[in-house]
């Protein structure tokens, strides 16, 4: 799914963005939860998150995860968003709850990332 | 000579300073990315360094991370001044974690640290006293 679609399907503000609109994210990942980001999430998926502090920017950054959605209308502050323009991160920030930006993104077709062992 | 020690970088990692967890890690994996370290490797290297820093900041009085560089493997050491682990086989098991509430909200705390590193990890020891933990992990190259 394309990162244009993504702000379209979430009705996103785009608060950074380091990579082109046509950029194509494949598969989401969503936890307020960084230790299971950490153990499950890949590079290549849209980490979707309603915590809002700077580990979230850090967890994107161990794993080269290039686009982080804040959903449930949370708005990272300024020290989050330099870190992001630090590391190169799109952010994107939803008023939708996770469950509805989850499932309006399967919907149009984005996929879930299965745990492995 | 393959197992002579090429490099060290160390960092001091604070304890319950979760606005600079994860900068330690963050300097690691930049200097081993212009080392040319492939970036699925690098990756592992980043995700073991960060749950070892974390475990400093939330379960320790502080300490220090090192990374080791030698010509076939990296080594991601982290000591801390206590006050240790009391069950190192529960804390190994998925899901059982030790973390206050405080902790938990901000998102971390959900018994993964050691399993994860285990999980990225070609080989780990860990040793735990009171006075201290030492975590030594090796990635190879």
């Amino acid at each position: 799914m394309l990162i244009k679609e993504i702000v379209d399907i979430v009705k996103a503000d785009v608060l950074t963005s380091f990579h082109d609109e046509n950029t194509d994210l494949k598969y989401g990942f969503a936890s307020d939860l960084m230790s299971d980001v950490l153990a499950y999430a890949r590079s290549d998926a849209l980490l979707i998150t309603g915590l809002n502090n700077p580990q979230v920017i850090r967890t994107a950054e161990m794993l080269d995860i290039s686009v982080v959605l804040f959903v449930r209308g949370k708005r990272p502050g300024k020290e989050i968003i330099e870190l992001a323009k630090e590391n190169k991160l799109t952010i994107l920030a939803s008023d939708y709850t996770m469950f509805k930006a989850c499932g309006l993104l399967v919907l149009n077709g984005m996929e879930g990332l299965d745990i492995d062992g | 000579m393959a197992d002579s020690l090429l490099k060290r970088y160390t960092y001091d990692v604070m304890a319950n300073d979760f606005m600079a967890a994860g900068k330690s890690s963050s300097a690691i994996k930049s200097n081993l990315k212009s080392l040319g370290i492939d970036s699925d490797i690098l990756r592992r290297i980043a995700i073991i360094s960060y749950e070892a820093e974390l475990n400093i900041v939330i379960h320790s009085f502080g300490g220090k991370l090192h990374c080791d560089i030698y010509e076939n493997k990296i080594v991601i050491i982290s000591e801390d001044a206590g006050p240790g682990i009391e069950d190192v086989d529960l804390a190994m098991k998925e899901g059982y974690s030790t973390a206050s509430d405080s902790v938990r909200e901000l998102g971390f705390g959900a018994g993964m640290g050691l399993p994860n590193i285990k999980k990225y990890s070609d080989h780990l020891e860990i040793n735990s006293s009171s006075t201290g933990t030492k975590i030594v992990a090796t990635i190879n190259l």
